[in-house]
């Protein structure tokens, strides 16, 4: 008697569970991974609009012969080599300093740091290009200290559009990733850095030997989700240089919301090389997690 | 030689400050200033305010498009934390094989690039007739593997007792979690309403590619909308950058430790 109700008990337990989860993990279902397939069966079509059909890898092989969008790869793993490794460091570096129990004024600090993520990415893109423009504070301060003879064009100069962008996320993102290695270093036993001094550690190899590996874990997790955000650019590339000149400084995102609803909507084509971001990002994830692992 | 370390630290930390602090100041300066005057390098609030406002107001509908961007990100923000917290409270408290798999899959879905599932979510909207909408803002974020985490992260130090009692007196599950999770897990809560409400201000692709109407366009878009054309006025074009940060900074200076918290949150 007692054994069929303890099944229905447990039962019952179990369909409140999923019942609780349900609407969440729905909405994830078809918003994430239905479209995702979709997007997959639409990058081996064609046409405009509703009038598609299949059309192989077309869209695949026409996007290795697609300039812009080489050109947007290109940039936009620019952007992550140069400007990924720098931000992780300099947070790095901030976050043990701010870590250091003796310094005054250190929420202080923190809070200055950490203020440029209370800003839109719309309006910090605006921002960095105001100060950047010909007639911008950055030029204005360079001619009168005699560094330059007249206003750059910061913006419309390929490779200097694309520092103002590293600069722009530099500045933007630094202070967020910071607060993880604060919130990671909370976790560390202070006695540990104590002990380090007795022994006479320097600054240098207290950060190298105890500090970096210690927070392993949570570098490798601002490195996946800097590198997903990176292959992700979008607001900057738009606002700060509207992918120009000439697209030499788009990014792979940028170029695709032209192709998909500034130009002749293609979306095919669009999905073929949105799809190629969803690899590179589960490449590059892979790659790290793995090298991540072997340096235990 | 202490003493020397220990001052090019302060120096370091103050130049640091410096460089994150003086962009912001700048806009609020220009905010203030006509725009010959931030031209000219003018690094002092002035008294151009009001005449500022008003040219924004006469070029761009402000008003409605800071309330639009208020009414998607507070609607996205409350069915977020309700749908998410009770999925991470499902995931964790009824947790057997069957729903650690499901999650496991739910968190692949972080890896997945936004512009990846854009297209298809959006003839899905626009099918519906769901352009212009909030349905449409709030549908492709409004349960998300981040949250979801979070949530189930906290619900893990939810003490069993409490549950088993309120059980013994009757209380039905749901009532369990409404009044007795949702109470103790405030700073959970604090800390998921920083996060999803400032990513839904700031989003800018999404309303893009959805709001087609003007009327229902977005602060950020509208900010965005200001730079097209030859000739800037930055005193009125950083006002509308003040304008459109002033939200996302109040909740910023108010609840720092709960938006540091939101952003490593599900981490722990």
């Amino acid at each position: 008697m007692s054994k069929p109700k303890k099944m229905t008990l447990s039962r019952k337990h179990n369909l409140t569970g999923w019942a609780f989860l349900a609407p969440g993990a729905l909405l994830i279902l078809v918003m994430s991974f239905i479209p995702m397939i979709r997007a997959l069966l639409l990058s081996f079509q064609t046409g405009v609009g509703a009038n598609m059909k299949p059309c192989g890898i077309l869209n695949y092989t026409r996007m290795f012969q697609d300039k812009v969008f080489l050109q947007s790869v290109k940039n936009t793993f620019f952007y992550l080599i140069i400007q990924v490794p720098i931000m992780l460091i300099f947070a790095l570096i901030l976050a043990s300093i701010l870590n250091n129990k003796d310094l005054k004024f250190k929420g202080l600090f923190r809070t200055m740091i950490f203020l440029p993520c209370a800003t839109s990415l719309v309006a910090y893109a605006i921002i960095f290009r105001s100060l950047f423009a010909n007639n911008g504070l950055v030029n204005l301060l360079f001619v009168k200290l005699g560094i330059l003879d007249q206003p750059y064009a910061f913006l419309t100069n390929t490779f200097s559009a694309r520092i103002v962008i590293i600069i722009a996320l530099l500045w933007r993102w630094t202070g967020y990733n910071m607060v993880f290695y604060l919130s990671g270093l909370q976790n560390i036993e202070y006695s540990i850095y104590e002990a380090a001094k007795i022994d006479g550690a320097s600054a240098v190899q207290t950060f190298f030997r105890i500090t970096v590996p210690l927070l392993k874990p949570t570098i490798l997790l601002t490195a996946i989700m800097s590198t997903n955000g990176t292959l992700q650019l979008f607001d900057e590339s738009v606002n700060l240089t509207n992918g120009g000149p000439a697209n030499t400084s788009i990014t792979m995102s940028h170029y695709i919301y032209d192709m998909s609803f500034k130009y002749v909507p293609n979306f095919g084509y669009s999905a073929a090389m949105s799809f190629f971001i969803l690899i590179l990002v589960a490449i590059l994830a892979f790659l790290q997690m793995k090298v991540g692992d072997k340096r235990d | 030689m202490i003493k020397l370390k220990k001052f090019g630290m302060y120096l370091f930390l103050c130049i640091v400050s410096f460089i994150s602090v003086f962009p912001l100041y700048w806009m609020v300066s220009a905010a203030t200033n006509k725009s010959a005057e931030v031209i000219s390098g003018r690094l002092v609030p002035g008294t151009y305010f009001m005449e500022n406002l008003n040219n924004l107001l006469a070029t761009q509908n402000v008003g409605r498009a800071f309330g639009n961007s208020f009414k998607y990100a507070a609607i996205l923000t409350l069915v977020s934390l309700v749908v998410c917290s009770l999925a991470g409270y499902g995931f964790e408290i009824y947790h057997d094989r069957g729903k650690d798999l499901v999650m496991n899959i739910i968190l692949l879905a972080m890896m997945v690039p936004f512009v990846a599932t854009m297209i298809p979510l959006f003839q899905m909207v626009s099918k519906f007739g769901w352009l212009n909408t909030t349905i449409g803002f709030i549908l492709p974020t409004v349960s998300t593997p981040f949250l979801i985490m979070m949530f189930r992260q906290s619900a893990r130090s939810f003490p069993h007792d409490i549950m088993e009692a309120a059980r013994i007196d009757g209380l039905s599950e749901i009532r369990i979690f409404f009044q007795m999770f949702m109470p103790t897990m405030r700073s959970t809560y604090a800390a998921a309403m920083t996060i999803t409400f400032m990513n839904a201000w700031n989003s800018y692709l999404w309303p893009k590619v959805i709001m087609t109407d003007t009327t229902s366009q977005t602060m950020p878009m509208v900010v965005a909308n200001l730079t097209e054309g030859y000739v800037t006025d930055y005193g009125m074009l950083m006002l509308a950058v003040l304008i459109c940060t002033l939200p996302t900074a109040i909740v910023f200076f108010c609840l720092q430790n709960a938006f540091a918290e939101g952003i490593t949150g599900a981490v722990k």
